[in-house]
């Protein structure tokens, strides 16, 4: 009897727990959409009235139109550049052995311990110091270097996922190495690729703290021009290009899903 | 349907491709060897496999067979040696210029393409026309009994027909050679047997010269024109499946195919190619050639199969006393385990279920041991 009632207890405290655990996380997200429609022009909760008035001005006001764009701009190049790189990177690593392997990938894997800060300044002081300022290649290099691991590590698996055997099949059959590279192995990497490259996106996108180092006005991406607005104003514009934030990312992956499904975008799925 | 359009194609309108000039094996090994590293996974190996002929790689994991068969695939290149596919020299030739098929384990069937585009690849590579591509795609496909399976995908079909898949896949390029590494161990054991019957069928049919590479000997006896027997990177012996299954050349080989019982012995005399060798109060007659090492009165190991064993009443004479020590059930037979006088543990196998209801577990017994059929070897080590 005394059995039947704690281990009902710890059932409903079990519930409890995992409850609370999803309300933190999507609580910052449900506070702040709620507060992007606040009528008032003060970041608040709860909100007192209601008005789409902040998205007009979030949509319009110039810094974030540039701002946006740039980060459009700057995202592309990046996890493109990355997902070429770290595509050879992790076909290296997988296939081939050679010295100073672990040093190599100690390396590409590095940016994910040092801070991203670290990451910024660092390169804002060897761009000053080659005189290449706050421009462009600075910026996309530095999303590059930070969103690498990321596109390595989706590469790396999907490549263990592909059977060598398919390779040699292909081979014994008459491919040659680039045939069996375009009509076999690429075509199999396809998911791993596309997985890497919107991992890469969804980062560089929303990556902050090495950005404010290397953007200078004209080339500041919309995290930095929100963290300018928000030293300025307090008002919930910054609520509603949040919003935008996160409809944008989560279409897409709701995008990803539907071509590729959430497994496999994930690389969380194993085997064929 | 499928029956009818596997009956018109007969064996003239699928040819393997036979470029081996007259006298020549379809594949010749001449003294072979690959290294990894500082372990050498194949000694030096010479073999010829005969145009038509299904020859079977026999041993245990880590016996160099695989080994042997990439060499041959070309997806691993020889430390020395020469190897010849018809008769051409193809030491250094790439995989994908040897015009050899493979079935692996795994099938390896390209999990993006239909069963039509798996078996249609190899042709596709060769720039075949497209018509020709699908005429001999569908020809394949009703060779494997697969016809009307061309649209559907890998994962959708059974272990048994992603098998057929990869052999048309591998058979319609006509190969000089065909390769196959352990094709059955994936399969259950019903299904094992018909596919089994079901290659010899096809091979026989088109005359490809066929390389099998398995682990179980039973699939070697019964597939093989001849098998090769193999252990620590080396080739043990080369014969018919009765040369190794009746006439094993060494203890390997004699432990390793088919089971055997191992009773200590002495050698009493050896005369030309006969030996005398002693069991307890019996003497048997065995071929001399694997005890030439052996000196008169040196123990040597008898090996009998468990069939040849018969069950007498304990005390008979010309017998070994033996007590009961299990009987163990197998439907059509009783394999009964017996210890002899001297400590050995033997088996015997018994047709039929009587000696369930006669012999219980401790009854003391006689085990005859046939006069002839029998072979000795030295002690191991």
């Amino acid at each position: 009897m005394r059995g039947r009632v704690s281990s009902r207890l710890l059932r409903v405290s079990g519930r409890v727990a995992v409850g609370l655990i999803l309300a933190f996380i999507v609580l910052p997200a449900v506070v702040v959409t709620i507060a992007a429609f606040n009528e008032r022009a003060i970041l608040s909760f709860p909100p007192t009235g209601y008005s789409t008035r902040w998205f007009t001005r979030a949509l319009t006001y110039r810094d974030f139109r540039t701002g946006l764009w740039n980060s459009l701009v700057v995202t592309a190049w990046a996890s493109t550049l990355a997902l070429a790189v770290g595509t050879g990177f992790a076909i290296a690593l997988k296939r081939y052995a050679f010295r100073f392997k672990g040093s190599l990938e100690g390396v590409l894997l590095s940016p994910l311990i040092v801070p991203h800060f670290t990451i910024g300044l660092g390169l804002l002081m060897l761009a000053t110091g080659l005189s290449a300022g706050q421009g462009w290649p600075v910026l996309v290099l530095t999303h590059v270097i930070v969103v690498l691991p990321f596109v390595i590590r989706s590469v790396y698996i999907s490549l263990q996922n592909i059977d060598e055997r398919l390779e040699l099949a292909a081979a014994s059959l008459g491919a040659r190495p680039r045939a069996v590279l375009t009509t076999i192995t690429l075509p199999l990497l396809a998911p791993g690729l596309v997985s890497g490259w919107l991992f890469a996106a969804i980062l560089s996108f929303n990556e902050f703290t090495a950005s404010l180092f290397v953007t200078n006005q004209a080339t500041q991406t919309l995290p930095v021009a929100m963290y300018g607005y928000v030293r300025e104003f307090a008002d919930p514009t910054l609520a509603a290009v949040s919003v935008i934030y996160i409809a944008v990312t989560a279409a897409l992956l709701t995008l990803a899903n539907m071509f590729l499904g959430l497994g496999k975008v994930l690389n969380v799925e194993q085997g064929r | 349907m499928s029956s009818k359009a596997a009956e018109v194609i007969p064996a003239a309108d699928f040819p393997a491709e036979r470029t081996a000039p007259r006298g020549e094996p379809a594949v010749r090994l001449d003294g072979v060897l690959k290294r990894f590293g500082t372990v050498t996974a194949l000694q030096e190996t010479w073999l010829r496999v005969e145009p038509g002929e299904f020859l079977t790689l026999l041993g245990p994991s880590g016996c160099g067979k695989t080994t042997l068969l990439n060499l041959m695939a070309g997806f691993l290149e020889a430390d020395a040696g020469e190897i010849f596919i018809g008769g051409d020299l193809v030491t250094a030739t790439p995989p994908y210029e040897r015009q050899i098929g493979i079935v692996f384990q795994n099938y390896a069937l390209f999990p993006h393409m239909s069963v039509a585009k798996n078996v249609g690849y190899g042709l596709r590579m060769r720039g075949t026309p497209k018509r020709e591509i699908a005429e001999r795609v569908q020809e394949a496909l009703a060779l494997v009994k697969l016809d009307g399976f061309a649209d559907r995908s890998p994962r959708q079909l059974s272990g048994g027909q992603q098998q057929r898949v990869a052999l048309a896949r591998a058979l319609v390029i006509r190969p000089k050679v065909l390769l196959l590494d352990e094709p059955f161990s994936a399969l259950d054991k019903n299904l094992r047997g018909a596919m089994q019957v079901e290659l010899k069928e096809i091979q026989r049919r088109l005359g490809v010269t066929t390389v099998f590479v398995t682990h179980d000997q039973g699939e070697a006896l019964s597939l093989s024109d001849r098998i090769v027997v193999m252990s620590a990177g080396r080739v043990r012996q080369i014969g018919t499946p009765d040369q190794v299954y009746r006439h094993p050349q060494d203890r390997f080989v004699a432990g390793f195919i088919g089971d055997v019982n191992v009773l200590p012995g002495r050698l009493e005399a050896r005369a030309g190619a006969r030996a005398t060798v002693t069991v307890g109060e019996l003497r048997r007659e065995v071929e001399a050639d694997a005890l030439q090492e052996c000196a008169p009165g040196a123990p040597v190991d008898l090996f009998v199969r468990p069939d040849h064993l018969g069950l007498r009443p304990a005390g008979e004479a010309g017998t070994l006393p033996a007590q009961v020590a299990a009987l163990v059930y197998q439907g059509s037979h009783i394999d009964l385990h017996a210890d002899l006088a001297t400590g050995e543990r033997v088996v015997v196998r018994i047709p039929g279920q009587g000696a369930l209801a006669t012999h219980a577990p401790g009854t003391a017994i006689g085990l005859s041991v046939p006069q002839g059929g029998l072979v000795a070897f030295p002690p191991e080590g």
